[in-house]
């Protein structure tokens, strides 16, 4: 969880920050919840109806977000907080905000001068799948597909500036 | 998060007899004026009141004399450890971390009370 050599928030191609988005998460999910996460293509996004985010101010502005079923997200719960599967109800938020923080954190400590120099808000969770998201991203945003237990997730890293 | 921390406590053999939870500085402050604990952990970023503001309350709080305060955040540059240590925080775990991380870090700062 040391910095990346090379990756600079100032970096003007954002694409180079894929593999540390990638890696920042197989961390987070290896060490809290003891799950290794497999690489996976694009998944039809209607799948998806839990989905957590963080926003990120300073040197680097944008939106970080956790996307994944809510099978996926109970079993996230489960493996955290160390209950039964069938038995997760509200914390189910906390747990996959908690995720999207610290995916979000640990990503930014991979960065040099993002560490300090960039802010995390803390995590906002949207259940359902029936919305619309308008940003004003620059650009368009990074994403990475994995698989957790064999269940399609998505983390995105929206930038605006 | 909160029940994560306690769930590693335990893993890690602490007795955790009785946990007192806020979700923010100001909260916190409100708990600690009611009750006596033998140690805090704390995230830096929280609504409201953040830690590193929480712990700077600390010493005009009578309950909070000589209890260790540990750090568990994401934040992980070195300004934001040096700042809480300088505050007087005994402890820092960058999250994520594993059970055993954080029975090293939160054991020895209590003394013989786990």
């Amino acid at each position: 969880m040391k910095s990346a050599h090379g990756a600079h928030a100032a970096t003007a191609d954002h694409a180079v920050w894929i593999p540390l988005l990638e890696v920042s998460t197989r961390e987070v999910f290896e060490l809290m919840l003891s799950s290794e996460l497999t690489s996976s293509q694009n998944v039809a996004p209607a799948t998806l109806d839990v989905t957590a985010m963080v926003g990120l101010a300073g040197q680097l502005c944008g939106v970080l977000s956790v996307r994944c079923g809510s099978r996926a997200a109970a079993l996230m719960t489960s493996k955290m907080l160390g209950v039964d599967v069938d038995q997760v109800g509200p914390e189910m938020s906390d747990a996959l905000g908690e995720v999207c923080n610290m995916v979000a954190g640990n990503f930014k400590n991979k960065i040099s001068g993002l560490a300090e120099g960039c802010m995390l808000s803390p995590p906002t969770v949207i259940t359902g799948n029936d919305y619309s998201l308008h940003s004003q991203a620059e650009e368009p945003g990074l994403e990475v597909h994995m698989l957790f237990e064999n269940m399609p997730m998505t983390i995105s890293l929206q930038i605006q500036a | 998060m909160r029940k994560i921390v306690e769930r590693s406590l335990r893993q890690a053999g602490l007795d955790l007899s009785k946990v007192s939870e806020a979700g923010n500085g100001a909260e916190a402050l409100s708990v600690l004026a009611d009750h006596q604990v033998d140690l805090i952990l704390c995230d830096i970023n929280m609504p409201v009141m953040d830690g590193l503001e929480f712990i700077k309350q600390l010493p005009g709080v009578a309950n909070a004399k000589g209890v260790p305060v540990v750090m568990i955040t994401t934040e992980g540059s070195e300004s934001h450890v040096v700042q809480a240590l300088s505050l007087g925080a005994r402890g820092y775990i960058r999250k994520p971390f594993t059970p055993d991380q954080v029975k090293e870090h939160v054991i020895p700062v209590l003394g013989g009370k786990s």
